[in-house]
């Protein structure tokens, strides 16, 4: 895809132009990502997983240069190991979340990542962390970031409610993702879960087919001929 | 005197042939030669006391203060050399206020007692420096509940019920083992330890007792212990020697 004089213009890095979504209920946390990674109009990945565990019990939602999230959470994932030995157990999800701020903030100019970190852990239970970038670092009872989140704000502020089951929050983020990937380009494909709680980590997958639609997308139809 | 190795106790680099560092046994000497500190973990807390010999009248008394907060949930009781003591209390507020910079989270006690007697064993391991002639007592309290840590000049930490350093340990520890310390609260222990150090300290001369705690009843924050309780304390510990005199 070069020009005449030789630029690769018309081809940019592989982005996660990206919904995800992040919720704590009674007892845990659920997060939920899409699976598209566009590299300009290009859907590089229509099933890439944009959750990355960096604990046990603490996951990582990228969104932003592919690149960059998944360097700062290889980086986290190691720091946050390191931490674990010499602490002699789990670090809490506040301090992971730290470890992710710090990696954001002091290399802002280099980096375009917005991450979502969500975990459980015993003395503070479900808790949901949004760093955007720049590297702000907000606790939260939920959060939303990516291209497609612009489209669900108001959504959750109206649906979310404090002390949910763990199935009403799940239902909560396959509706959220699915709401906008409808709207948004650079979001598609599949929605993965994951919840976590005190009895550990727990993924589910939520396929292209089984994806609620919503406003006019077009239904799968076998032929126009069927009217017949 | 026993312990004099010729020639071999020049540098902290230098083996003696039956296997010691001389420089950390004279180190360890400032500290045994200088005034008691004792610290005992209460069931709620832990206290500190200092036992610091006036030199001269013309002092004002409350200055050359000898514990320190590091952070809000742990603080430090130098014993030797107050001078060099001050240097490791520094090096720890560091050690804490990086930590939360990095982690986020308040420095666990056991995690900062590793790494002050790491600093302080590096003295012990270079020829171009000397060990610290001091001691530090390390009060915290933190999610795993109260805790009391000694880091000697050497560079070993250890974790105690109650122990006492300085000129008067050995009396100090035995009185210190009587005392039922899963029994006993910061209130209570406050007295007690101004009992020990009235107790071992040389009558003839005057000192200044400085008490420290964290404790629930200083909302697990490490402070002096309130002038109206330290000198309740200080006048129950006379009262209680005024009766051993006499009996």
């Amino acid at each position: 895809m070069t020009d005449s004089s030789g630029d690769w213009t018309g081809l940019q890095a592989p982005a996660t132009g990206t919904t995800i979504v992040a919720v704590t209920f009674d007892g845990g946390v659920v997060l939920g990502a899409d699976s598209r990674v566009s590299t300009g109009t290009y859907v590089s990945n229509r099933a890439s997983d944009k959750i990355a565990q960096l604990s046990d019990q603490v996951y990582l939602l990228r969104s932003g240069s592919a690149a960059d999230t998944q360097l700062v959470s290889d980086y986290v994932r190691y720091f946050a190991e390191q931490h674990a030995i010499g602490l002699s157990e789990p670090p809490s999800v506040k301090t992971i979340a730290n470890l992710v701020k710090q990696m954001n903030y002091q290399n802002k100019q280099m980096l375009e990542g917005a991450m979502i970190i969500a975990g459980w852990d015993r003395e503070g239970g479900g808790q949901v962390y949004g760093c955007p970038i720049g590297g702000t670092l907000l606790q939260e009872p939920w959060t939303t970031d990516g291209s497609g989140s612009t489209y669900i704000w108001g959504y959750l502020d109206s649906a979310f409610r404090h002390h949910m089951t763990q199935d009403e929050a799940e239902e909560l983020v396959i509706t959220s993702i699915s709401l906008a990937m409808a709207r948004d380009g650079s979001s598609g494909g599949v929605v993965r879960l994951i919840t976590l709680s005190k009895d550990g980590a727990r993924r589910r997958l939520v396929k292209g087919d089984e994806v609620q639609l919503y406003g006019e997308e077009l239904q799968m139809q076998s032929s126009s001929m069927d009217l017949l | 005197m026993s312990g004099i190795g010729t020639g071999y106790d020049l540098s902290v680099s230098t083996f003696s042939p039956d296997g010691r560092v001389f420089q950390t046994a004279y180190a360890q000497k400032a500290v045994d030669n200088g005034g008691t500190v004792v610290g005992i973990r209460c069931k709620d807390g832990v206290v500190l006391g200092v036992e610091k010999p006036v030199a001269s009248k013309m002092l004002v008394g409350g200055s050359n203060r000898s514990t320190y907060p590091i952070n809000q949930q742990t603080g430090m009781g130098i014993a030797g050399v107050s001078a060099d003591g001050r240097q490791i209390v520094n090096r720890a507020m560091q050690e804490a206020t990086q930590y939360k910079g990095f982690y986020g989270e308040v420095i666990p006690g056991y995690v900062l007692s590793e790494r002050i007697a790491s600093y302080v064993h590096l003295f012990n391991l270079y020829w171009y420096v000397r060990p610290f002639g001091a001691a530090l007592l390390m009060a915290s309290y933190d999610s795993e509940g109260p805790q009391l840590y000694l880091i000697e000049p050497g560079g070993t930490a250890h974790r105690y019920f109650g122990t006492a350093i300085g000129k008067g340990r050995q009396s100090a520890k035995t009185d210190i083992e009587k005392l039922k310390l899963t029994e006993l609260s910061c209130r209570q222990g406050v007295v007690e330890v101004a009992k020990i150090l009235h107790t071992v300290h040389d009558e003839e001369k005057p000192f200044e007792l400085e008490l420290a705690w964290i404790c629930d009843e200083s909302n697990k924050e490490f402070k002096r212990v309130p002038a109206d309780l330290a000198a309740e304390a200080e006048q129950q510990a006379k009262a209680a020697l005024d009766e051993d005199m006499d009996s």
